[in-house]
C-alpha cells in the first residue's frame, strides 16, 4: 500500500476554462460534475458535457493532475437512471475518483465498477469515524470530505480512528449547516442541494430598489434590505439579516468566507489527506489566484512547517476575493460555534 | 379510548425542545394516558441538554411500555465529539428498547449488533435502492425525508415488513448545524450557553425583516415557523399505505392534538373539522407544501388544491 497522501490541494472546476486554471497553477485535483442535478452545482452554464469532460480529462492527465467527479445529490426513484448513467460515464471516461453521498448509489458503483475509487462527498454529512466505518465496510471509500463542522481537535480525533483519507474545506463559501443537512433553500423555495443540486438558486432570486433601500428575496421571503451605502449581496438565505425578539441582525451566519490556510501547520501535523477550495460557480480567474496561493502555502508547509507563516500578501489577496470580504475560520475555531 | 386496530397509528416524535426535568417528566406522565401508539425518547439535538440523562429516558420508557406504549429512543441527529459516541454506544448497548438511527454511525453500530431499528428522517432516504439497504441492515420502519412529496414517495419501492412513518404535525425539523443559534441570539458560545434553550419551549421565533415569521431557532437546530399538518389530507396518507403518523410535541396543547388526530384516524371527524381544530392550537400558521412538491412553507387548506395531483 502507497503511503497516505498529504494536503492534497483540490480545486474546483465549473467549467473547462476553469479547470485548466486549476491544473496550470499547481492544483493536485480538480473536481467538476456533470450539467444536471446529479451534483450539489447545478447551475445553468455550470459543468460539463461528455466532449468537454473527456477533454478535461485528458488535459488534466498530461500534467498530473488528478480529477474527480462529483455525483453528490440524492438520487430520486422517477430518475434513478439518470445517477446510474452518470456514474457509469464516469468509469468510461476515466476520472479518478467519484465523490458520492447516498448510500444506494455507493451499492450501485461499487456492483458495477468495481476498480472506481470512491470518496464519500461532504453531503453524506459523517461528522464521526463510526459512520465513515459504515461506508469504508460497505462500499469500501478511501476518502471522506467532512462537513464544515468540527472543531480541529475534533478532526484529530476522527483521524486517530479511521484508515479513511480525511479531506477538509480549506478556502470558499462556508455552510452554516450541516451538509446534506440543510433544507432550508426547499423550505423557502422548493429546490434544495440534496434533490435539486443546489441552494437558494438564482430562478428564485429577487433584487428590487425600494423606498427602504435594496432589498433581495427568495421566493418572495425577504432575506435582507441594503442601506444606500450597503453592498448588495447574493440572498444566500442563512446569510440574511433577520429580526429575532425585536433585534435585526445577520442571526445564523454572517455574508462570509471560509479561509483557513492559517491552519495548514495543524493540518499537517494531523495528516489530513487533501484541502478543498469551493467554488465551482466562480470564474477560471479567481480559481487561479486561489489557488496559486495555496499551492505556495502548501509547498512551505511541507517543506518546513515550523517556519510556516501566513503571508500578508495571501492574506489580503483571499480577502479580496472572498464573499463580502469577510473571512471566518469557521468551526475549526471552537468559539465560532 | 379504544384502538382500532385497523387504523393508521399515531407516534410522538422525540421532543425536539429543552424543558426543565419537573416539565419534560410531567409531559411524558400525561402522555402515557394520550392515544398514542408510539413513544420517541431521548435528546436528538444537542449533546450540552443534560437535565434527563439516559437512566431518567430509559425510566421513562419503561413506565410507558408498562401501559402498552411501543417505545423508541432516538439516537443524536449530530455526532461532533468522542463522549458524543460514547453516548450513542450506550444507548444502543442497553437493548430494552427499539433504536430511531437519526445518523449512519448510529447505523452502523445497530447493524453490527444485529438489531432492529428505525430509519430517522435525517438518514435521507430518497430513492429505493437505499431503502432497500437500509431493510437489509435491519430497518424495520422508516421515516422520508421531511421535504419529501407525495409524488416521489408513491414511486418509492418500500421493502416487504417495511413499515413509513410519515412526520404528519408539528414545526419540521430543516437544518443542523455546530453552531448554537440561541446562544448566538444572546451573543454567548455554545460552550457557555447558560442554557437558554429552557426559556424558550417552543423554539425562539425568526422573522423577516418585513415581520413574517419564517424559522424557529432551536439551539443547533433550525425549524419552520409554519406547523406541518396533513390532518386535512387523511385520504392521501390513506392511499399512500402509511402505517404511522408522527405526531411533534409542542409545549402547550399537546393532549389536544393528539385526541384530534387519533378521533380523525378513527373516522370520529373529518380531515376538515379537524383542519379547523388543529389550526387552533397551533404554535405558528399551517403549511403543507413539501407534500404537494411546492416550497415547503405554502400551504393548501383545500386537499383537492395545490401541486401536482396525488
Amino acid at each position: 500500500m502507497s503511503a497516505k497522501p498529504l494536503l492534497e490541494l483540490i480545486c474546483p472546476a465549473g467549467s473547462l476554462p476553469a479547470l485548466k486554471s486549476a491544473v496550470d497553477n499547481g492544483a493536485d485535483g480538480v473536481y467538476l460534475g456533470l450539467r444536471d442535478n446529479t451534483n450539489a452545482r447545478n447551475f445553468a452554464g455550470l459543468n460539463f458535457d461528455a466532449k468537454t469532460l473527456a477533454e478535461g480529462v485528458r488535459y488534466a492527465h498530461t500534467k498530473g493532475t488528478k480529477v474527480l467527479m462529483a455525483l453528490n445529490t440524492y438520487p430520486q426513484p422517477a430518475t434513478l437512471a439518470r445517477w446510474h448513467q452518470a456514474v457509469d460515464t464516469a468509469a468510461t471516461s476515466g476520472v479518478d475518483a467519484i465523490i458520492l453521498a447516498d448510500p444506494g448509489l455507493m451499492a450501485y458503483a461499487r456492483k458495477t465498477h468495481p476498480e472506481l475509487r470512491l470518496h464519500l462527498s461532504v453531503q453524506g454529512s459523517a461528522t464521526s469515524y463510526e459512520a465513515i466505518a459504515f461506508y469504508r465496510e460497505r462500499f469500501g471509500i478511501q476518502r471522506a470530505v467532512l462537513p464544515r463542522v468540527l472543531s480541529l481537535p475534533q478532526v484529530e480525533n476522527v483521524i486517530a480512528h479511521t484508515d479513511v483519507e480525511i479531506e477538509l474545506f480549506g478556502f470558499g463559501g462556508l455552510c452554516v449547516m450541516v451538509e446534506g443537512r440543510c433544507l432550508l433553500s426547499s423550505y423557502a423555495c422548493g429546490d434544495s442541494p440534496n434533490t435539486f443540486g443546489a441552494c437558494s438558486p438564482g430562478h428564485a432570486v429577487r433584487w428590487q430598489q425600494t423606498g427602504q433601500g435594496m432589498e433581495t428575496r427568495l421566493n418572495g421571503i425577504l432575506i435582507d434590505r441594503y442601506a444606500d451605502d450597503e453592498k448588495a449581496g447574493y440572498p444566500t438565505l442563512c446569510k440574511g439579516r433577520f429580526e429575532v425578539q425585536g433585534e435585526t441582525y445577520y442571526a445564523l451566519e454572517e455574508p462570509t468566507s471560509l479561509n483557513s490556510l492559517e491552519l495548514l501547520p495543524d493540518m499537517a501535523r494531523l495528516g489530513v489527506a487533501a484541502l478543498k477550495i469551493e467554488g465551482r460557480q466562480r470564474s477560471p480567474a479567481y480559481v487561479a489566484q486561489v489557488t496559486k496561493i495555496w499551492r505556495s502555502a502548501i509547498d512551505v508547509v511541507k517543506k518546513s512547517p515550523q517556519s510556516f507563516q501566513t503571508q500578508p500578501a495571501w492574506m489580503a489577496e483571499l480577502a479580496k476575493l472572498s464573499e463580502g470580504s469577510m473571512n471566518t475560520l469557521g468551526a475549526y475555531y471552537r468559539p465560532w460555534k | 379510548m379504544e384502538m382500532n386496530p385497523s387504523a393508521m397509528k399515531l407516534s410522538l416524535g422525540p421532543l425536539l425542545y429543552y424543558w426543565s426535568r419537573e416539565d419534560t417528566l410531567a409531559f411524558y406522565e400525561q402522555a402515557a394516558s394520550w392515544p398514542v401508539d408510539i413513544v420517541y425518547l431521548g435528546e436528538s439535538v444537542c449533546s450540552r441538554r443534560h437535565l434527563l440523562r439516559l437512566a431518567d429516558w430509559l425510566e421513562v420508557a419503561e413506565k410507558l411500555a408498562a401501559v402498552g406504549k411501543e417505545v423508541v429512543l432516538s439516537t443524536q441527529t449530530l455526532i461532533e465529539s468522542e463522549s458524543d459516541l460514547k453516548a450513542l454506544r450506550k444507548l444502543v448497548a442497553d437493548g430494552r428498547f427499539a433504536v430511531e438511527a437519526n445518523e449512519w454511525g448510529a447505523v452502523h453500530l445497530l447493524a453490527e449488533r444485529g438489531q432492529a431499528f428505525v430509519a430517522g428522517p435525517a438518514l435521507n432516504a430518497y430513492n429505493p435502492d437505499t431503502l432497500a439497504l437500509l431493510a437489509d441492515l435491519g430497518a424495520k420502519r422508516w421515516v422520508p425525508p421531511v421535504e419529501m412529496p407525495r409524488t416521489m414517495l408513491r414511486a418509492m419501492t418500500v421493502p416487504e415488513g417495511m413499515e413509513t412513518e410519515l412526520f404528519a404535525y408539528g414545526r419540521l425539523p430543516l437544518a443542523f448545524s455546530a453552531r448554537c443559534f440561541t446562544a448566538r441570539r444572546y451573543n454567548l458560545q455554545k460552550d457557555d450557553c447558560q442554557f437558554r434553550c429552557l426559556d424558550h419551549p417552543d423554539g425562539l421565533t425568526l422573522n423577516t425583516r418585513e415581520g413574517e415569521a419564517f424559522l424557529t431557532l432551536n439551539g443547533i437546530q433550525t425549524q419552520s415557523a409554519k406547523v406541518m399538518s396533513l390532518a386535512h389530507r387523511l385520504d392521501e396518507l390513506i392511499a399512500q399505505s402509511i402505517a404511522v403518523l408522527r405526531l411533534s410535541p409542542q409545549s402547550r396543547h399537546m393532549d389536544k392534538v393528539v385526541q384530534v388526530w387519533h378521533a380523525l384516524v378513527h373516522a370520529q371527524a373529518t380531515p376538515q373539522e379537524t383542519r379547523n381544530r388543529l389550526e387552533k392550537l397551533m404554535p405558528g400558521s399551517a403549511c403543507d407544501g413539501y407534500w404537494l412538491g411546492e416550497s415547503g412553507h405554502s400551504y393548501h387548506p383545500d386537499p383537492f388544491s395545490g401541486g401536482a395531483p396525488a
